[in-house]
């Protein structure tokens, strides 16, 4: 009964990509313009440039550098956001230089990140760790205010060690503003790869764009664009898959922490709809709990 | 942000004060090499005697038009399509994919593109601004007008409140902090990719200043104009969320908790 109509939606979705594509392949081959080359050119040149004989010259070592940056930001952006979030004192202490570095612009800070490392792999990593800490510095910290602070009490008084509160009741609670925080981080870390490999690299996606284009290589600078297009777009969706594998408790409560019955309401009733509504569009599902969060997270810290 | 009580501001200022103290005599000391860290104070006389100067304004001049300038296109474009994309569930679907693979594209990544179209003034600066604003925008209108209280909309539209009138009245004010919110995330966006297309292409602004004070050995300059840019970013961030409170001052998220 569902499926012809889910069918013909399915269809639908490819309808507009489908005729852009062609549009723009029609439109290319007959117009011969330099910038843009017939689509046929960028498949045919992206095949050549990218299979795969330049994967491990400048793919490689782009992502090395991504994961590195991103998960020294994950590591001291959850573990400074616990404390900060503990700890009223420390976080009213922390707030006008988390402030300020928040506000600062990383791209601003690649000089001070040259004179600091040289122009090695170094100087990539911090400006990727850099600027992706803020935002899930700043989700941890009211991830784990929202905490109730019964549940605290509860532990305390049953004497529970702090290694397990932290474990079982504050970092369970806080995951799912983690989560967001990291999502936001994960496409700005995307970005700031790019942008630091543009100023002083010797390889990576965003040094082999820009080289094509001074190069006037305009086909692989397509390839490039592709590339890195493509990259964001798998990034991206395998970071939907670990959260919905490690937050699967959590999907559809849609980030009203604390109300434990809402859950499993929610939880239910989105069976009862199918995957169509709460879950199967993991995007959108995703981004909505991001909502609230990116606004909350932009109020004062303490 | 910034009112609270006088009792939150002793850590506040306890916190900064410690922080600048320890650079300087780090600095002075020679625990931090002196010629890449210059000792705090100076960088603070460098930035006040920059301040003085129209020099920094007119660079200060050319980045914000990028991002005003970029900001704006943006949101005229992506606010009423992204209304149009949550009114209609089937012009959404449609055009999903494409938005769903349009967006994670980094938008620096069409730095160079943009060069060759645009060339290195501000236009491409403009075009790269728009271009990664549009999606925020664009994502947050969707949602706001998804989001409209399906009871409130029926309503309206049983007592037979023409088409236009439900917009301005339901639709418009229900989305309006989705809207606000992404122009704010947007506007930290817009500053983060203006400061590039001068940094990385050379496009004419602060953060061609940055690369010109580096290069040429004036350290101190340097450090005196990322803190511009910085408080740059901080002023803007701050005049969003004030904006915003002052206008949607009646919307639920705005409202003072009382406990």
């Amino acid at each position: 009964m569902r499926t012809a109509p889910r069918v013909s939606d399915f269809l639908l979705q490819f309808v507009l990509p489908g005729g852009l594509l062609l549009g723009y392949g029609v439109w290319s081959a007959q117009a011969d313009n330099f910038y843009f080359p017939p689509l046929t050119e960028i498949g045919s040149t992206f095949a050549d440039t990218w299979l795969f004989e330049r994967v491990p010259v400048d793919l490689l070592p782009s992502v090395s550098r991504l994961v590195a940056g991103y998960s020294l930001a994950v590591v001291v952006g959850v573990v400074a956001g616990i404390a900060l979030g503990l700890s009223r004192r420390a976080r009213l202490t922390s707030e006008p230089v988390v402030e300020f570095l928040r506000a600062l612009p990383a791209p601003a800070l690649i000089p001070f990140a040259l004179l600091l490392f040289g122009t090695g792999t170094n100087s990539k990593v911090f400006i990727i760790a850099l600027g992706t800490v803020w935002p899930i510095l700043l989700n941890t910290i009211d991830g784990v205010r929202g905490l109730e602070s019964q549940q605290l009490d509860m532990a305390r008084s049953y004497r529970i060690p702090s290694r397990s509160v932290l474990l079982h009741i504050i970092l369970p609670a806080a995951s799912p503003r983690i989560f967001a925080g990291m999502r936001t981080s994960l496409s700005i870390g995307i970005i700031l790869m790019v942008i630091s490999e543009m100023v002083a690299s010797a390889n990576g996606l965003g040094y082999f764009i820009l080289q094509s284009q001074r190069g006037f290589e305009i086909p692989e600078m397509w390839t490039g664009i592709v590339v890195i297009g493509l990259l964001g777009f798998v990034l991206n969706w395998l970071f939907l898959r670990v959260e919905a594998r490690v937050l699967f408790w959590h999907r559809g409560a849609k980030g009203l922490l604390g109300d434990s019955a809402a859950a499993p309401a929610v939880e239910s009733s989105a069976d009862g709809h199918g995957p169509d509504d709460a879950e199967g569009r993991g995007p959108e599902a995703a981004t909505a709990p991001d909502v609230p969060s990116t606004a909350r997270s932009s109020r004062p810290v303490s | 942000m910034l009112g609270g009580r006088l009792r939150d501001w002793a850590p506040r200022l306890m916190g900064i004060s410690a922080i600048l103290v320890v650079l300087e005599v780090c600095s002075r000391t020679g625990v931090l090499p002196r010629e890449s860290f210059p000792p705090v104070s100076e960088i603070y006389g460098s930035l006040l005697g920059l301040l003085v100067e129209p020099g920094l304004w007119i660079e200060v001049g050319r980045t914000m038009r990028g991002w005003a300038v970029g900001l704006l296109l943006a949101a005229l474009l992506a606010v009423p399509l992204g209304m149009l994309l949550g009114a209609s569930k089937r012009a959404f679907q449609m055009s999903r994919l494409v938005i769903e693979f349009l967006r994670p594209v980094p938008s620096v990544a069409l730095i160079p593109l943009a060069v060759l179209v645009f060339g290195v003034g501000q236009d491409m600066k403009v075009f790269l601004v728009a271009f990664a604003c549009f999606w925020p925008i664009l994502f947050q209108s969707i949602y706001g007008v998804q989001d409209v209280d399906p009871v409130a909309r029926d309503t309206a539209r049983s007592y037979g409140l023409p088409p236009l009138a439900r917009f301005a009245r339901i639709i418009l004010p229900s989305a309006a902090p989705y809207i606000a919110t992404g122009l704010r995330i947007s506007s930290a966006i817009a500053l983060i990719l203006a400061l590039t297309a001068e940094l990385v292409v050379g496009a004419p602004g602060l953060g061609r200043a940055i690369v010109v004070s580096q290069i040429s050995g004036s350290i101190t300059q340097m450090y005196a104009l990322i803190l511009a840019t910085g408080l740059l970013g901080w002023l803007l961030n701050t005049v969003f969320l004030s904006v915003e409170r002052r206008l949607l001052r009646w919307h639920p998220s705005h409202r003072e908790v009382a406990l």
